[in-house]
Formats: structure tokens, C-alpha cells, sequence
């Protein structure tokens, strides 16, 4: 066991965990930051997606060790105007159903928005395809971006 | 095991859906009987005419949702119907606890059978209007006018003809010493201000910023973590366990091997298995991984999915158990101008709920308490009264949302592991299972082989049609009777063709193997929609018939399926010229009471990979709710039987589940999602449920869109497997 020293939504905290403990298990047990989810373990999913220095990672395939020191922003602390604006439109488009994978939706859809203000279908496709729903909700993610974004839906598939 | 643990999804949907004779009892719970499980404040001076609904002398109303909200919605309907008829703004309807001693509610606890607000609309209606109607006698008792002189309107009383009103706060304490009308009135549909309307998701606010709790979230004082190794054979032993290692690792408490008695089997898993408990999951993770168990070599080893299908199609040949006989097929055959045979496939699949399964357990001496995201609250406490070795009502369920259902959740064998570890370990404790265990251990949609034999008369007109399923069995899975000999949930969707055809056989031989089977979204019509639908097509196909015009023949009989086709037709221009490449399928399907039919289009690639562009759908569940809900659930049902008819496979190599993970048991992702469409047939008629309908159609639309590009008929799902189309390009 080793003492890592996080900086989490702002705030700095140390923790007590093994060097190989994914950032995802420290966050949701160690800190007791439960929005983070766990669906896959692996990378495959996106449910577990975090930011590191304002880049989307997924929590479960990135250690302790890699995220010490770096800036750690998980759904309790997307406080961002980008953030909010998509938290916003998530609500008006009634997106989520069973919610589990939304927090990791959310990461992924704030971090597209901070890189590329005004995606277009491809670029959503590209930048949501990591991230499952099982509930099936994409096409009210998409619509939701597209709000959040200001730009227009056209659902041409 | 006490004999209603064993209650059937068929008793349950019975149940469900008769209670409607016996509202009065089935909407009245005594408030004080509440009180005795820790339900309601009870204080006199509040209004809590029935177990639904509360009212506080701050106007406050508090709503009893008996269901568990897995993202269909279930929570804002209910809030809606009795805030319908209360006559009071639904978005302040706050939600209270669900029931935590499910034996002392008034019905059975469980969300399944798409049955949560057909089983309810009235029970909750009646529980709201009694509660206004007691509201409106206090404010005239108060006034000294007849009741009739008043109404109740957005939480207050007022008076027709006068100037007077009164906040329903201000009438509880005298409402609540009047007596609760046994039979109050509804109101018309034509007054409805709140159903049919799209009110916001209760849910919805906590859902993104990460405060929504589901059983993964579940923190408890002094709680460990425990994750599992499971037998890798389906009813596996262990040999022999070394688990020095995995002892020794840090934060590790326990190392305890968990075997069942052939009582908890019928809610557990069949399989032994050896538990690791720490400090933090990670740990327990990581120390599971050191084990060395020696799996005992036992049957059924040698099981694997060639041969099921040889032994699928060795039954195929021989008579099945009738389970639906119009006309003399057998005769009919010999004297028809064309015949088509085809057997049609579909495999086992896992469920896949986003949230892995998952529970947390604290027993102590003189009770339990169960905090899981669960489908199946009445089976929940009964099989942990039975592992803890506590009476029923020492065992409190705490519902929490759940990460997707799906059927999966309406098992407990994850509720009798955590049960019994913070048994044996004499602490909380939090049971996860990692991805690879929640599609190696699943209970499987069951694999079914299908021949299929249909007759054409001169005029290309179906007027025989045989089909014999065989397949995977349920209920021989679950240890129930058979009911004269058929599996129900095998049949449905198959049984229940809707076609206006003459002669019709249809046959069923239900197979008892060691995979384990559940409930999968939409049962029986998963599979059998895909495979009836499909073949409807090689008909129409063989008899020179346009697919949706021949149905609108066979389904004059059929006005809701009539109407729905009519719709999602007329919607998606069928018959009019698509651009370059591009192909239509379309299919239609009742299934949980609702009509729905569904049509594609689609491209295909080089390689048989197929696209599927656009989906219109057409829905007629009866008087709408919510509609914002249903078409959420219907594009919901479709993506989720899109993944299974694109990629769902589980195959059984050497008694074990292959697949483990989203890489080999693949799902559509945002790149794949189509456009959908969802219309709603406006319906007085009589309710059907949402939650599943949506998926049954997608498989076969999609199907006959290949049939109708490629000329050759999709007869084996899913369409791509291993990363490789099955789709034959010409």
C-alpha cells in the first residue's frame, strides 16, 4: 500500500491504496464519489469515464499510480459551463432510463464539447461510440449534445 | 422453501393483471399496517386513506411506488395516475420509500411482464380518488354544504359556486377522521389535465449528476467487499481450493466456499463457488484472482452448442406437444400448389444490464437487511430468510434504482451469496460481480431450433402453416411444471400467430439442459417474433406478395395489428423508391397486450455487414400515460433487440458460457444507432405494457429488409458473428 496524493474535483486528498488499484475503485471507495460507475472493468464501455487534466479516460483501465498528481474531474464535480449546459439538455431531451451509464456520457459528451464546441453527427458518433447504453438511449444523447451545442439536429443516418 | 417462492412469471402476470376484480382490497392498505413496517410518519393528524398515498397537514403529497424503477419510467406513471386523480400537480408528488417487508405489502413485489401500470391503473386511480373524494367531504363538512357544491382542483377544495377555497394541507387532519369510500368515483378521460401529457421524469435530475443510488452505491458502516469464482461449468464443484495466496493478500478477511442445497437452487445458482472478502473490492478482486481451485470434472463437461443443435434438431423431427391447432395441417399440405420449409435458429443470449449484478447483505442474530437493485422484492426476502435462517418479515428489502433489469434482476442467486457471506463472516457485506460473471453466470435467453413448413395455394396464398419449436426450457430451468406439457414462455409469440391461415400446427418440445434460463425482455416473442415474422416473408415471397400487403389480408381480423402495420407503412412511404442500396423490411408483433409493428431500412456492405438507417415504429398500448415514456421504451426495445439480432451469442464450450465481456458479446453503440420513430395509435382499448413490445418486431424488420435486398432469407441469429457476417452477398 502506498499514500497517492489526488487532486479530485479540486479538492486535494490523499489516499491509501495499492499502486495497481484503478483510479475507478480509489474514486468510488476510497473517496466515496459513487457516480463513477463500473460496467466493464476494461475499457469497453465508457461507464467508468473520468477526466485527467481535463481528458477523457476510463477510470477502470487507469491506476492510482497514473493519476497521481493530475487534475481529476468525475460527474460530482462537473461543474462547467459546458457541463452544465449538457446536464441541462440531458434533462430537456429526457435522456436517461435506468441512468447507470449517464454519468459516463456525460464525461465523454463535456469533453467533446471542450475540444470541438459544434460536433456534427460524426463527430458524436466518434467521440460517444466508447461509451454503452444499454437502455438504448443514443439517439436522445445525440439530440441532447446537439442542444447543449447549439446545433441542429437533422438525424440523418 | 415456502411454496409461493416458486410463483411462476405466468402466476405473477395472472396475478398482475386480475387484480382488477379485487380492487377494493387491492387498493386499500390500513395505514396502520403500514405503520407496523415503518412505512408512514402515521400521525393522525396527516391524511393516509390507503398504503399509496400521504398527505401532510403541509399539503405534502408522498406516493408509494411498489415497483422498481429500472429506467421504464415506472415511477413517473405512478405519481401521474393518482396525481390524476387527486387533482394535484404531479412534479410536487414526492416519492416515498418503497415497501421494505414486501410479505406485509398488499400484493406481491416485482417488476416484470411489462405489467407495472396495466396491473395498476385503476388500483392507484381509485387509491387518488378516494383520498379527493375524502378531501372534498372535510371542505364541506367545514362549509356546511353538500360536497357536491364543491370540487377538488391543483391541491385545493373550492367551492362551484362561490368564492371559497381551501389548500388540501388544511383538510387532512378532519378528511383523515372520515371514512375512506370503499368505491370512488374516477374521473371521464376527457377530464384528464395529467395522463396522456408529458410530464418530466421524476427520476431524470439525479440521473446526471451522479446522485441516482443504485445497489453498486450502497454504503453501509463497516462493510466489506466480496467478489466471487464461480465454477466455470454450469453446476460445477470444487475439488479441492488453495487459496494460500489469496489468504494472505492485504485487506483480506475471508476466504469462504460457498456450495448450495439442492432447496436453494431453485433461487441460486446450481454451481460452488469460493468467495473472497476484503476490505476494498479491489482487494478482494485481486486476491480471487491468486485462488487455485481444481474444478471437479463433472457433467455437463461436455456439453457444447453443436450439440444442442444436433440434439435440438433430432427432436425437430419427432411430434412436439401441441400448443395451437386450427384446421387438419397434415392434410392440408399434401393438396397445396407450394410448399416452404425452412428451420430457422436463434442462440442462447445474456442479458448485459449496464449495473453488474451485484447485492449487499447485513445479518445479524435477530434480522436482515438486503439493499439490491432488484426486480423481484417478495423473492428477495423470502430466499434471504431462508439463507440467513430468519422468519420472512425479520428481512428488510431496501430497493435502490436499478442499472438495468431486463428479466436478469428477477433472480435473487446474487441476493442468497451476500446473504450468506455476511452470514459466515458476521458483517455487512457488499457481493460485486465482475463483467466476465455476469455473462458467464447469467440466466440465458433460451436457445430455441424452429422447422418450419408452410403451404401456398394456386394463388400464392398461405393456407398451411406448421411450426415446431424446440428449444431451451424456462420452466424444466427453473424446476416448474410444465402445464400440459408446454412451456408458455416457449410459445408465445409463435402460438398466438395472428394470421387469418386456414390450417395452422403449431408444436412445441421443450429441452431441460444445465444452462441455466430466465426471463430475457420480451420472453418467448424475442425469439419467436424474429422466426414467424422472418418465415411470413419467405411466404409472401414464394407467392408473389408484397410482405405488408399480404399481411394486411391475413390480419383482417386483427384491427389493433391491422392498425399499427397501416401506421408504421404509411409513415415510412412503404412502397415508394428508396435511394440507391437501400432496402425496407417491415414486421409487426403483440406481445405483453400491446400492438407494435416496425420498418426498416437498411444497407448492406461488401462484406454482409447489414446498416440499419432508419426504424419507424408504431405502437398501440391502450390509454397512453406518459407518451414521452413510451416512445423511450420502444426505442429503447428496439436497440436492445438490435444488439441481439446484429451480435447476441452466447455459445456453451465444455459445460461454460464462451463469452465474457463487451468485446465478444458486442452491443450497438452510438455509430450504429438509427434513426427511430415512434407513433402512438391514440387507444381507449385495453392496456398493454411498454417495457417490452419494442423488442420483438426489430429482429424480423430487420431480416426481411435482407431477404428483400438479397433475395435469401436470414434464418440464424445473430447476423454477425465473430466480427463476420453470415449475410450470403450475391
Amino acid at each position: 500500500m502506498s499514500v497517492y496524493v489526488l487532486v479530485v474535483n479540486g479538492h486535494r486528498q490523499s489516499v491509501d491504496a495499492s499502486p495497481d488499484t484503478p483510479l475507478l475503485w480509489v474514486v468510488r471507495d476510497n473517496l466515496n464519489l459513487t457516480g463513477t460507475k463500473f460496467g466493464c472493468g476494461v475499457a469497453l464501455c465508457g461507464a467508468c469515464t473520468v477526466h485527467l487534466d481535463g481528458t477523457p479516460v476510463r477510470s477502470c483501465s487507469t491506476t492510482v499510480a497514473q493519476a497521481a498528481g493530475k487534475r481529476i474531474t468525475t460527474i460530482e464535480g462537473l461543474s462547467s459551463d459546458v457541463g452544465h449546459r449538457l446536464q441541462d439538455a440531458w434533462i430537456a431531451e429526457e435522456v436517461p432510463q435506468c441512468g447507470y451509464c449517464q454519468s459516463g456520457q456525460l464525461m465523454s459528451a463535456a469533453a467533446l464539447l471542450t475540444t470541438n464546441p459544434k460536433p456534427s453527427d460524426a463527430d458524436i458518433d466518434q467521440a460517444m461510440s466508447g461509451n454503452i447504453c444499454r437502455c438504448g438511449t443514443y439517439q436522445r444523447i445525440r439530440h441532447a449534445i446537439h442542444r447543449a451545442a447549439g446545433t441542429e439536429v437533422t438525424d440523418a443516418r | 422453501m415456502p411454496a409461493d417462492a416458486r410463483v411462476s412469471r405466468r402466476d405473477f402476470l395472472k396475478t398482475g393483471t386480475t387484480l382488477g376484480a379485487g380492487l377494493t382490497i387491492a387498493f386499500y392498505v390500513p395505514p396502520r399496517l403500514l405503520a407496523r413496517f415503518g412505512q408512514t410518519t402515521a400521525d393522525p393528524a396527516d391524511l393516509a386513506p390507503n398504503g399509496w398515498v400521504h398527505i401532510g397537514t403541509d399539503g405534502v403529497v408522498t406516493v408509494t411506488v411498489d415497483k422498481s424503477e429500472m429506467g421504464q419510467g415506472v415511477t413517473t406513471a405512478y405519481l401521474m395516475l393518482i396525481a390524476e386523480e387527486l387533482e394535484v400537480d404531479p412534479t410536487t408528488v414526492r416519492v416515498g420509500p418503497t415497501p421494505e417487508n414486501p410479505a406485509g405489502w398488499t400484493r406481491r413485489m416485482g417488476t416484470g411482464g411489462s405489467s407495472s401500470v396495466r396491473s395498476s391503473y385503476d388500483i392507484l386511480r381509485k387509491a387518488g380518488a378516494a383520498a379527493r373524494e375524502m378531501l372534498v367531504a372535510a371542505a364541506a363538512q367545514q362549509w356546511g354544504i353538500s360536497p357536491d357544491a364543491c370540487r377538488a382542483e391543483r391541491g385545493m377544495v373550492i367551492e362551484t359556486a362561490g368564492k371559497r377555497k381551501i389548500a388540501y394541507g388544511r383538510l387532512v387532519t378532519r378528511a383523515a377522521t372520515l371514512p375512506v369510500p370503499a368505491d370512488p368515483t374516477l374521473k371521464d378521460a376527457k377530464d384528464f389535465r395529467v395522463l396522456g401529457t408529458r410530464v418530466r421524469r421524476f427520476d431524470t435530475p439525479v440521473k446526471v449528476n451522479g446522485t441516482a443510488h443504485f445497489g453498486i452505491d450502497v454504503r453501509v458502516p463497516g462493510m466489506l467487499y466480496a467478489s466471487i469464482e464461480r465454477s466455470p461449468v454450469f453446476g460445477g464443484a470444487a475439488k479441492h481450493v488453495d487459496d494460500t495466496t489469496a489468504k494472505s493478500a492485504p485487506g483480506v478477511r475471508h476466504v469462504t466456499v460457498l456450495e448450495w442445497s439442492p432447496d436453494d437452487t431453485k433461487a441460486a445458482r446450481m454451481e460452488t463457488s469460493v468467495a473472497v472478502v476484503a476490505d476494498r473490492y479491489w482487494q478482494a478482486l485481486t486476491a480471487r484472482r491468486t485462488l487455485g481451485i481444481d474444478w471437479a470434472e463433472r457433467p455437463p463437461t461436455s456439453l457444447d452448442s453443436p450439440a444442442i443443435t444436433a440434439k435440438f434438431a433430432g427432436l425437430a423431427q419427432q411430434p412436439g406437444v401441441r400448443a395451437r391447432v386450427e384446421g387438419d395441417a397434415a392434410a392440408a399440405i399434401a393438396t397445396v400448389a407450394k410448399k416452404v420449409e425452412a428451420v430457422y435458429e436463434v442462440p442462447y443470449l445474456a442479458h448485459a444490464a449496464m449495473e453488474p449484478m451485484n447485492c449487499t447483505a447485513s445479518v445479524r442474530s435477530d434480522g436482515c437487511d438486503v439493499w439490491v437493485s432488484t426486480q423481484n422484492q417478495s423473492a428477495t426476502q423470502r430466499i434471504a430468510a431462508q439463507v440467513a435462517g430468519l422468519p420472512v418479515d425479520r428481512v428488510r428489502v431496501h430497493t435502490t434504482y436499478l442499472g438495468g433489469g431486463f428479466g436478469r434482476r428477477s433472480e435473487t442467486d446474487f441476493v442468497a451469496e451476500a446473504v450468506r457471506l455476511s452470514k459466515e463472516v458476521g458483517a455487512p457485506v457488499q457481493v460485486i460481480w465482475t463483467r466476465e460473471d455476469d455473462i458467464r453466470h447469467d440466466f440465458y435467453r433460451p436457445a430455441t431450433y424452429n422447422r418450419l413448413v408452410g403451404g401456398l395455394d394456386a394463388g400464392g396464398n398461405p393456407v398451411v402453416w406448421t411450426h415446431h419449436i424446440v428449444g431451451a426450457s424456462i420452466s424444466l430451468s427453473k424446476h416448474q411444471a410444465l402445464e400440459n406439457g408446454i412451456d408458455g414462455s416457449l410459445v408465445e409469440g409463435a402460438a398466438n400467430l395472428p394470421y387469418a391461415i386456414p390450417n395452422i400446427l403449431v408444436e412445441q418440445t421443450a429441452v431441460d439442459l444445465p444452462v441455466p434460463c430466465g426471463y430475457w425482455r420480451s420472453v418467448g416473442s424475442s425469439h419467436n417474433a424474429y422466426v414467424t415474422e422472418s418465415f411470413f416473408d419467405e411466404l409472401a415471397r414464394a407467392g408473389g406478395k408484397d410482405p405488408y400487403e399480404l399481411r394486411r389480408v391475413l390480419l383482417r381480423d386483427q384491427p389493433r395489428l391491422l392498425a399499427v402495420l397501416d401506421l408504421a407503412a404509411d409513415r415510412a412511404g412503404w412502397g415508394k423508391p428508396l435511394p440507391e442500396g437501400r432496402h425496407r423490411g417491415i414486421a409487426v408483433a403483440e406481445a405483453f397486450g400491446s400492438y407494435v409493428a416496425e420498418v426498416v431500412e437498411i444497407t448492406l456492405a461488401d462484406d454482409g455487414k447489414c446498416r440499419v438507417h432508419r426504424v419507424v415504429c408504431a405502437v398501440d398500448c391502450g390509454p397512453t400515460v406518459n407518451p414521452d415514456t413510451i416512445e423511450a421504451q420502444m426505442q429503447g426495445g428496439i436497440v436492445y433487440g438490435l444488439s441481439a439480432a446484429l451480435y447476441g451469442e452466447i455459445t456453451i464450450e465444455g459445460g461454460r458460457a464462451r463469452q465474457g465481456n463487451f468485446n465478444d458479446y458486442p452491443v450497438v453503440r452510438m455509430n450504429e444507432m438509427p434513426r427511430i420513430e415512434v407513433y402512438i395509435i391514440p387507444s381507449t382499448q385495453k392496456q398493454g405494457g411498454i417495457g417490452e413490445p419494442g423488442v420483438p418486431p426489430i429482429a424480423p424488420a430487420v431480416a426481411n429488409a435482407i431477404l428483400s435486398a438479397t433475395g435469401s432469407p436470414v434464418r440464424q441469429l445473430p447476423m454477425v458473428q465473430n466480427g463476420r457476417s453470415r449475410i450470403a452477398m450475391k
